[in-house]
């Protein structure tokens, strides 16, 4: 047998190879231009997901650079596994050691948040907490309820205002970004995420909620971070965005 | 044998899905009788994609047809992805599951191509093997779909139609049949594309797959049709499936548009045309 993949694959990956031995034209002349197109198809099926993934890089950078960004992504970063959805994790990394893209220091939490609601999206749906089953809880209980995050929320810090600058970057009426660093969290009411801007202290609390502590470890871990943190304020916040599981009947 | 219970395809036109379709396609599906969807597209946790699929499969047939198992592929099967497909399959329960004669994966790196392969006898024996694992893990039959080829192995010994029908013999599953890409590979290899489907298994063809190309030339300035599924389908091909319908009798004809996806109206009006040519050979 034939090493199928040892012949194949360096060319395949690498433009500047000729061929393998052995593929024709099927006159038998060497395949010669016919192998690029394999080569091709894994490119340009590999930047257009990466196209689809990052629109708001694809705009901050122009389409021109983007292409040239994705395909150097892609070359040396082939997908884990089939399923493209999840395609890009490596894209906010390759793109912070990118030193012709280091004048514009955001790109990689941009990328950070594009992937944040792509996996959103794709995340296992729940059940909400409703408000009233929340107010049905007991004061002298609450401090020791364990409230889950829904299985879509993500959390994302950053050093850049990145919700408002992916927002300026796709949307043409949003405001120019301005501010220092954003917590976001990645919440998802029905079927589209959006991002949400946390108050101080927020995304501590919500890392202490995923992490399964009750809401009064939440609430001093949250407080700890920000003094003035308001835990009510907050729960109203995830409430309106259904991003809080009801919880599992237990009795 | 395997075969969990189910409803087969039926022998009208069917389109590759698209969510941009959604409403559309609910609203009035026109001459659509099922739709196919892409294995990998509906293997997330949940979401849109997933409750679309679902309120979907409650109006129409569903083809599930895979584009990543690299079922040529030198390595074993990928377990998590076997995993995948029996759960999608599990839920889902579709009319029909398909692949490809290809391979996509290597070291666990995925290309998201179908990469051709030698037709030899240790290929047959490899795709056998994980045909015979794959339909045993998902309780059920499987079609194998004919590539799109721009190339040829000089080590092959098999034709393309001989070996799938070995294939079919060997292992039980049904096949794929994809007009488009035989007139693609017919063009770019130099063969008749009449006679390959006159020596095509057609007793085993569950599903007849149609779609564009674009056209471009090798270094000789010899055509080189690339399969784009950007575009209508030709005529010629056309032709074929009229050639095809008329040898195997009425089949289920999917309209694969994957690029540049059109409006509805569109589409719509390719899986008329399809209709039209499945009336011609039921008359």
């Amino acid at each position: 047998m034939t090493g199928l993949v040892a012949d194949f694959l360096p060319a395949l990956r690498d433009a500047a190879r000729p061929a393998p031995d052995g593929v024709t034209d099927g006159a038998g002349r060497p395949a010669g231009r016919r192998f690029d197109v394999y080569r091709n198809n894994v490119a340009v099926s590999l930047i257009a997901a990466l196209e689809t993934g990052f629109p708001a890089l694809r705009s901050l950078i122009g389409p021109e650079n983007f292409r040239h960004v994705a395909r150097r992504f892609a070359a040396g970063h082939p997908p884990a596994s089939p399923l493209m959805m999840y395609y890009g994790q490596g894209f906010p990394a390759f793109l912070a050691k990118l030193g012709a893209l280091a004048h514009i220091p955001y790109l990689p939490d941009v990328a950070r948040l594009e992937l944040a609601l792509r996996d959103s999206y794709h995340a296992a749906d729940h059940v909400a907490l409703t408000p009233d089953a929340l107010a049905a809880i007991p004061p002298e209980r609450l401090e020791h309820t364990r409230l889950a995050p829904a299985p879509s929320v993500r959390l994302l810090r950053s050093d850049w205002p990145v919700s408002a600058i992916r927002a300026f970057a796709i949307r043409d009426d949003a405001p120019k970004p301005a501010g220092g660093g954003q917590d976001v969290a990645v919440l998802r009411r029905g079927f589209d995420p959006e991002p949400v801007t946390l108050p101080a202290g927020g995304h501590a609390f919500l890392r202490a909620l995923q992490a399964g502590e009750p809401l009064g470890k939440a609430t001093e871990l949250g407080a700890r971070a920000a003094p003035d943190f308001d835990p009510g304020a907050l729960l109203g916040l995830l409430l309106a965005h259904d991003a809080l599981c009801q919880p599992e009947e237990r009795q | 044998m395997f075969d969990t219970p189910h409803v087969p395809l039926p022998a009208k036109p069917g389109i590759g899905y698209k969510p941009q379709h959604f409403a559309a396609i609910l609203d009035d599906p026109g001459a659509v009788g099922w739709l196919e969807i892409h294995a990998e597209n509906y293997m997330g946790a949940g979401g849109r994609p997933i409750a679309q699929l679902r309120q979907l499969s409650e109006r129409f047939p569903v083809s599930v047809h895979g584009v990543g198992l690299s079922i040529g592929g030198e390595g074993r099967l990928d377990p998590d992805h076997l995993a995948r497909l029996r759960q999608l399959c599990g839920w889902l329960n579709p009319a029909s599951f398909s692949e490809h004669l290809a391979w996509s994966t290597h070291d666990s790196a995925f290309f998201n191509d179908l990469l051709p392969l030698p037709y030899t006898n240790a290929t047959l024996a490899r795709v056998c093997a994980h045909i015979d694992e794959l339909q045993e893990v998902l309780g059920r039959r499987m079609l194998l779909e004919n590539p799109s080829s721009y190339l040829a192995f000089a080590e092959s010994s098999w034709d393309e139609p001989a070996f799938l029908a070995e294939i079919a013999r060997r292992t039980g599953c049904g096949l794929l049949l994809d007009v488009n890409n035989v007139f693609v590979s017919a063009t770019n290899l130099g063969y008749d594309p009449r006679r390959y489907v006159g020596d095509f298994a057609l007793d085993a063809v569950g599903e007849i797959h149609l779609g564009g190309h674009d056209e471009d030339h090798d270094d000789h300035g010899a055509p080189l049709l690339i399969d784009s599924h950007g575009a209508e389908v030709a005529d010629p091909v056309w032709a074929l499936l009229d050639h095809t319908l008329a040898l195997s009798g009425p089949r289920p004809v999917l309209i694969e548009w994957d690029t540049d996806v059109p409006d509805w109206p569109v589409l719509e009006a390719e899986a008329a045309r399809a209709a039209a040519a499945l009336a011609r050979v039921a008359a």
